[in-house]
């Protein structure tokens, strides 16, 4: 991801989009969601800057980031393998094709491979629990997983 | 004329591959110059059959499933335009048993209609409920609510109409509505369902809302799992805007009414309606004590009704039919329908509308066919990482949210995951304790601190390390959780914990010790 963008340039963008995005009513979380998208990250060196355009004290906007499980402090692999570890799909087997995907990929979760190819993290329900075991690979949903199908979903991150 | 082929776009057909069939359908169409449109429809709730694919004929629609892209084109040599026979051929929808013996009141049009075509939502009765609000008195739009009986749908069971009271006689120059779709638990699509097969019937829910309590704002917010249900939103508000519904001048009246679409960051314990409110408002999503009240002081100290999606779905046909018509259905002080949701290890997965009072066991035999495994069910969790486990002894308990209490279990968002006999009751019964540790917000003790010992306490019980005094702490310490917390995230964590305990005691057992055989 644009980990190669100056310092200065992530400055800038992050100003168009505080600005653009100030007037909302409670705008830091939308303001988080639209530099993570930028960026890939919330970048660290930015948050003093987001304090001070919104009049918020800097541990404010640290707590803010920190406590929400989607804000990443670094960028992610260029996939992102979400594997659902809910109930409902523990009850199929989700347990086991978590650890199998673990194997293949030689990562645990929160981890990213070597190569920088993919990002391996847990989610707490999709919503696809009629369809379990499910997982979500760069937004997109997978369902009825079983070894075939995820070995399948490796592979394509692999390739 | 021009044939409707109907292929899902919600996100449960979309994960079976409900998209390829779309895009292999789309390219025989045109090779073969058929003279048929495709309609990404919401989902019917039938889930073992998606890709459930229908097609619109004179004596109604037939359905096909589940299909796989490599289905299409003999489904199309067999005459799929005009419902033509085919082993994959599920013969007339409305006939299919499992949506035949359901009572669709909240869900009448999902799957029915394109998601996003205002044209087909007022066919199919949209905005009356919205039209006879505008034309009536808050007062007398609050009273049709709560003499339905409608009651929160998002785990609480508070009873709709009264919240809305509290928000119209509290004075104050701006309300909110806030509109909760973080729809975190497992076991649980109802929200998500809704809002991509059907979601001006949210939008109408949140506009009634607003005329009744004189709240001119409204946010929904969407757990950021769900992108589908954002962008249909997203779209759905858009279009609502641009034809009168929402803005200004709702539906030409002098009211106005606009509503916003947020996304969560992925915490679970925003689904709490306080924590929600402080993410709403850019702060970390801690619990609030309450009081005060939402209902008094809300989303940035100002009055708020907030509903879950399920809830305020339920209202526009409230209000079109009428109280009486929506409290008739139902049993004791549980009035009206309900979505419960059929997961996990089961065979007839899906969404199932009725009026409440089936038993557990009904639901999970009869409608839900047993396991998918095809090995008995040992347990089913109702109410998703909250709600207890229910061995099949109590599957004579009737679906009403006082039934459920009264055997130390909870509806919650009527979510209900089957296991089979495989499962390890400790096991689960550990990872409730850990998901509460990992989604707490830290505020109360008890959660914070209560959900981190109860995994070590358990742990100390798999290894067979004093398990009798262990779980005896364990008892204890749910005690603790249960009236200390400050909200359901630690207050409802012992339900799944204590009915492991109570209902599987054999799982707590130590394993025979294997290492004194040296």
């Amino acid at each position: 991801m644009n980990q190669h963008i100056s310092s200065l340039d992530i400055s800038a963008r992050t100003l168009d989009i505080v600005s653009e995005m100030k007037s909302l009513e409670g705008p830091l979380l939308p303001i988080l969601h639209a530099i993570q998208a930028e960026f890939g990250h919330v970048p660290q060196e930015i948050l003093p800057l987001i304090a001070r355009e919104l009049n918020l004290s800097r541990a404010e906007v640290h707590g803010v980031v920190t406590f929400y499980h989607d804000y990443r402090n670094h960028p992610a692999g260029r996939h992102v393998l979400k594997l659902c570890r809910a109930e409902a799909c523990q009850s199929m087997g989700g347990d086991h094709l978590a650890e199998r995907v673990k194997t293949l990929l030689g990562i645990d979760f929160h981890q990213t491979t070597l190569d920088g190819a993919v990002t391996l993290e847990p989610v707490y329900c999709l919503g696809l629990c009629s369809a379990a075991p499910s997982a979500m690979l760069d937004g997109a949903v997978h369902g009825r997983l079983d070894a075939d199908a995820v070995d399948a979903l490796v592979a394509e991150v692999r390739a | 004329m021009t044939v409707r082929i109907f292929v899902p776009r919600d996100a449960a057909a979309l994960a079976v591959g409900a998209e390829r069939v779309a895009e292999r359908l789309a390219s025989e169409i045109e090779a073969r110059g058929l003279d048929a449109t495709i309609v990404r429809n919401g989902s019917r709730g039938l889930h073992w059959l998606e890709p459930m694919i229908e097609v619109d004929t004179a004596e109604g629609r037939i359905a096909y499933g589940p299909v796989r892209p490599s289905d299409v084109a003999a489904l199309l040599d067999a005459g799929l335009a005009n419902g033509g026979n085919h082993p994959l051929c599920l013969g007339k929808t409305e006939d299919l048993p499992f949506l035949k013996s359901q009572t669709r009141l909240t869900f009448a049009r999902c799957g029915i209609v394109d998601p996003l075509s205002l044209a087909d939502y007022r066919a199919h009765d949209g905005l009356k409920g919205l039209q006879k609000a505008v034309a009536m008195a808050p007062a007398d739009v609050v009273a049709q609510v709560t003499e339905s009986g409608l009651r929160g749908r998002g785990g609480a069971g508070f009873p709709t109409g009264i919240k809305w009271k509290t928000v119209l006689d509290t004075a104050d120059e701006r309300k909110y509505i806030v509109c909760n779709a973080d729809e975190g638990d497992s076991g649980t699509f109802a929200d998500r369902m809704i809002m991509e097969g059907d979601p001006f019937v949210v939008i109408e829910g949140m506009a009634i809302a607003g005329l009744a309590t004189g709240a001119t704002k409204g946010f929904v917010y969407i757990r950021s799992e769900y992108p589908h249900a954002i962008e249909t939103m997203t779209q759905a508000v858009g279009i609502a805007r641009a034809a009168g519904i929402l803005g200004a001048s709702v539906l030409g009246s002098a009211r106005g009414f606009d509503i916003e679409i947020r996304t969560g960051a992925g915490a679970y314990v925003c689904g709490e309606e306080t924590a929600l409110l402080n993410s709403l408002e850019g702060k970390r999503g801690v619990v609030r004590a309450k009081p005060p009240l939402p209902a008094h002081k809300g989303l940035f100290g100002r009055p708020t009704v907030i509903n879950n999606v399920i809830s305020l779905a339920s209202v526009p046909i409230i209000m079109d039919k009428g109280a009486a018509y929506y409290r008739d259905f139902g049993m004791g002080r549980s009035r009206g329908t309900i979505p419960i949701q059929i997961a996990g290890n089961v065979r007839h997965g899906g969404l199932y509308e009725v009026a409440f009072g089936l038993t557990l066991g009904e639901i999970v035999d009869r409608i839900g066919g047993g396991t998918a495994t095809g090995r008995p069910v040992k347990a089913v969790q109702v109410g998703g990482p909250l709600g207890a486990y229910f061995p099949p002894a109590l599957f004579d308990t009737p679906f009403d949210y006082e039934a459920f209490a009264a055997r130390d279990g909870l509806i919650g968002h009527a979510g209900i995951v089957v296991f089979d006999d495989s499962a390890d009751m400790l096991k689960q019964a550990r990872f409730a304790m850990e998901f509460c540790a990992v989604e707490s917000c830290g505020k109360c003790t008890p959660c914070r601190i209560g959900s981190t010992r109860g995994v070590e306490v358990i742990d100390k019980v798999a290894e067979g390390i004093e398990p009798e005094q262990n779980l005896a702490l364990l008892s204890d310490l749910c005690n603790t959780m249960k009236f200390g917390s400050l909200c359901a995230l630690g207050g409802f964590t012992p339900y799944p914990v204590m009915s492991a305990v109570t209902h599987f005691p054999d799982d707590f057992r130590p394993a025979p010790l294997v290492e004194a055989a040296e």
